[in-house]
């Protein structure tokens, strides 16, 4: 980690000739926490994924990267689920494409803003200053500060006060180059009050002979009454390191609905941090894990309750086999002001072999009466009365089992509310678990 | 159709049933009555390959095949079905997605073409006023939520769109309530005919009053010990199991 300090200080002019000054305005105190978390860093932090070793893996790039270009075509030749969407974005190894679809073209007018992190800076000087690296400053770790320090572009989501969103918007996320890399990504949501937006997130490595890792921030603002949904599907390549930091606030009434799928990586880590800061806001948050081989997944996620009348559901569920790990620790606060909370965690698991491992964590701390809360977890082999109860009816055992997967899974899937990401995710796991019987 | 010689099994280490012998020809009704514990749900158990249960001795031969040789799916292949005393329940697979992927691979097995959706529905649409299955049970997971009458309507809906050589119930009239008793026993005497047979465990007489078996067998600690016809059945209710005790 250490070297990253003088890498920052050797590159920062060069960094900074690329990027809008108000993105290197956050970079200096970055960097102070930065060492100062350097100092302090205790590795125990992370249970399962020991992320010094994994910033390692792979050298930082800076201008070189702003040269490549990439054919949409050839990206969704690789299984990436295509949305009829009318706007369709590209991430290349963190900078946002300028590359739009026909039918966006033709739009005329839009009356939001989605697109790079630096037009944004230009476009809307005071919202960036109002809400960028605000919940990253406050909540971020080591991991978030690094990403301040060095990031160079990403992608940007705000939607103005009354403005609803119909269509889905598809962000492809990418990274291609020919020798192992380290990326930063960075992602900006803004929903002002009464807004409503669909945002899916598709990650994706295309070389398999390189070792990449990024490090992505995520930041989603829900004013009042604001309504997001928001489905990440990871589809990398089995040498693919994934760090990601999602910080949520949200204000009085507002909705965040999110799905974490993870179906192909190396190493995941996925940390959710969500405040709900006023009345009656809800968040929603599931994740999906079905991984195999020598992959690794870890899911944190904390909900703070910091006001009466919120609800939170979080529903994680992970299908391992092979030597797969996978780790999800869940923790919500409820406050001592936060009465008449609702808040719901679950965490269920299959192992579908004996030699992969599940460390599971829920954990749940309330302090305030009168609140509805549960938390639960199980971890387990496929139902074997279940399965025998099915091949007494004639079907085989092979087809039991991938049955028995899918209506595992079914409910995070029902929540998903693109009808089209539904269907083709359907597809996508079908095909998987098919694949995985047909191997054994 | 079904010779059991010398039955010996054991679950989890315990000895279960004891030398056993039972012989069912096709267009029979053998009713298997006995106190609880005594390996009823066992015998059915090892009919349809329970891999928990463990065969220490003896045969069984269905149609002049050795049955245990034959995986639980080939044996419902080869009909035989079980109505289980207690019907698993499976969140998130449908009643639809279950039968038809369950009818299909009989078909498979016999080397028919799957049945296409409209087929299927007109199958099920006429099994389902066979036991008056609602509509909204076989909308939903298979068994799920379902009631302990409306489970057991489910065994004897799936039973009917099987149409089995051999069908066992084990206590399929067990907690169903008179007019639900009245259902399922109407539903079992429109599948019977001189092709199949069925073996019915049951604790009471009342089931046997609408099916009226050809035999009336008493299974007591692992074996039978006395067979006879339905007023064997009939004793048994008024004098329960303490006479037979020597
Ligand atoms: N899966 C099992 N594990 C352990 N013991 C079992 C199992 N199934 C049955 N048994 C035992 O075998 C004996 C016979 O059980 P069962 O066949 O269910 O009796 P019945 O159906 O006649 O009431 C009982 O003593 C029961 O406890
Ligand atoms: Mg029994």
């Amino acid at each position: 980690m250490k070297r990253y300090i003088d890498l920052f200080r050797e590159k920062k002019i060069i960094i900074d000739r690329f990027c809008n000054p108000l993105l290197n305005f956050f970079r200096k105190k970055a960097f102070e926490n930065f060492q100062k978390f350097l100092f302090c860093y205790n590795s125990k932090d992370y249970n399962n994924t020991h992320i010094t070793a994994f910033l390692g893996i792979g050298k930082m790039e800076f201008e070189e990267l702003l040269k490549v270009k990439i054919d949409p075509h050839i990206v969704f030749c690789c299984g990436i689920p295509y949305l009829n969407s009318y706007i369709q974005h590209f991430v290349l190894n963190g900078y946002c494409l300028s590359y739009k679809i026909k039918k966006y073209e033709q739009k005329k007018s839009f009356n939001f803003f989605s697109g790079s992190l630096n037009k944004f800076a230009e476009q809307y000087p005071n919202v960036f200053l109002k809400y960028y690296n605000k919940q990253s400053d406050f909540k971020g770790d080591i991991l978030s500060a690094f990403n301040t320090m060095f990031i160079q572009d990403g992608y940007v989501l705000y939607i103005p006060k009354n403005v609803i969103v119909e269509d889905p918007i598809q962000l492809n996320s990418m990274i291609s180059w020919n020798v192992n890399l380290l990326v930063n990504k960075r992602i900006l949501i803004i929903l002002e009050e009464r807004a409503q937006a669909k945002l899916f997130v598709c990650d994706h490595t295309i070389n398999n002979e390189s070792f990449f890792s990024f490090v992505q921030v995520v930041e989603i603002y829900l004013e009042k009454q604001a309504v997001f949904d928001f489905y990440e599907l990871e589809k990398n390549t089995k040498k693919t390191i994934r760090l990601t930091q999602s910080f949520v606030s949200q204000m009085d009434g507002s909705k965040l609905t999110t799905s974490t799928i993870t179906l192909n990586n190396f190493i995941t880590q996925n940390k959710y941090i969500v405040d709900l800061n006023s009345e009656c806001a809800e968040s929603n948050i599931h994740g999906l894990t079905i991984i195999d081989e020598k992959q690794k997944i870890d899911n944190f996620v904390v909900i703070n309750h910091n006001a009466p009348k919120c609800s939170s559901n979080s529903i994680h569920k992970y299908v391992l086999d092979d030597e797969s790990v996978g780790s999800f620790s869940g923790k919500i606060t409820v406050a001592n002001n936060a009465c008449k909370t609702k808040a719901y965690q679950s965490n269920r698991n299959i192992l579908s072999s004996d030699t992969c491992q599940m460390y599971s964590n829920p954990q749940l701390e309330i302090n305030v009466d009168n609140v509805d809360c549960s938390h639960g977890a199980s971890t387990g082999y496929l139902d074997e009365l279940a399965l025998f109860y099915m091949r007494s009816r004639g079907i085989p055992n092979n087809d039991a089992n991938y049955l028995l997967k899918l209506a595992f899974i079914s409910d995070i899937l029902k929540e998903i509310k693109m009808k089209e990401l539904k269907n083709q995710l359907q597809l996508l796991v079908n095909k998987y678990f098919k694949k995985k019987l047909t191997k054994c | 159709m079904l010779i059991i010689k010398n039955l010996h099994t054991s679950v989890n280490g315990k000895k279960v049933l004891n030398g056993l012998d039972l012989q069912i020809h096709a267009g029979e009704v053998h009713a298997i009555m006995g106190p609880n514990g005594s390996g009823k749900s066992t015998l059915s158990a090892v009919l349809v390959g329970n891999p928990a249960y463990k065969i220490t001795e003896g045969e069984i031969f269905f149609e002049g095949q050795n049955l245990l040789s034959f995986l639980p799916e080939e044996r419902s292949y080869l009909g035989i079905f079980l109505s289980f005393q207690y019907p698993i329940e499976l969140p998130g697979v449908s009643m639809v997605n279950f039968m038809r992927t369950a009818i299909n691979e009989h078909r498979r097995y016999k080397g028919e073409k799957p049945l296409t959706s409209v087929d299927f529905l007109k199958k099920i649409k006429k099994t389902q006023s066979i036991v008056q299955l609602g509509e909204d049970l076989i909308n939903r997971s298979v068994n799920e939520g379902f009631s302990g009458g409306e489970k057991k309507r489910n065994e004897i809906f799936q039973m009917a769109m099987f149409s089995p050589k051999l069908s066992i119930l084990d206590e399929t009239d067990s907690g169903l309530d008179i007019d639900a008793l009245r259902i399922v026993a109407d539903g079992i005497n429109k599948l019977k005919s001189t092709n199949n047979a069925i073996i019915i465990i049951t604790h009471y007489k009342r089931l046997l009053d609408y099916i009226c078996p050809d035999l009336v067998h008493i299974l007591y600690n692992g074996r039978i010990i006395k067979t006879g016809d339905l007023s064997l059945a009939l004793e048994l209710e008024k004098k329960g199991y303490d006479w037979l005790k020597l």
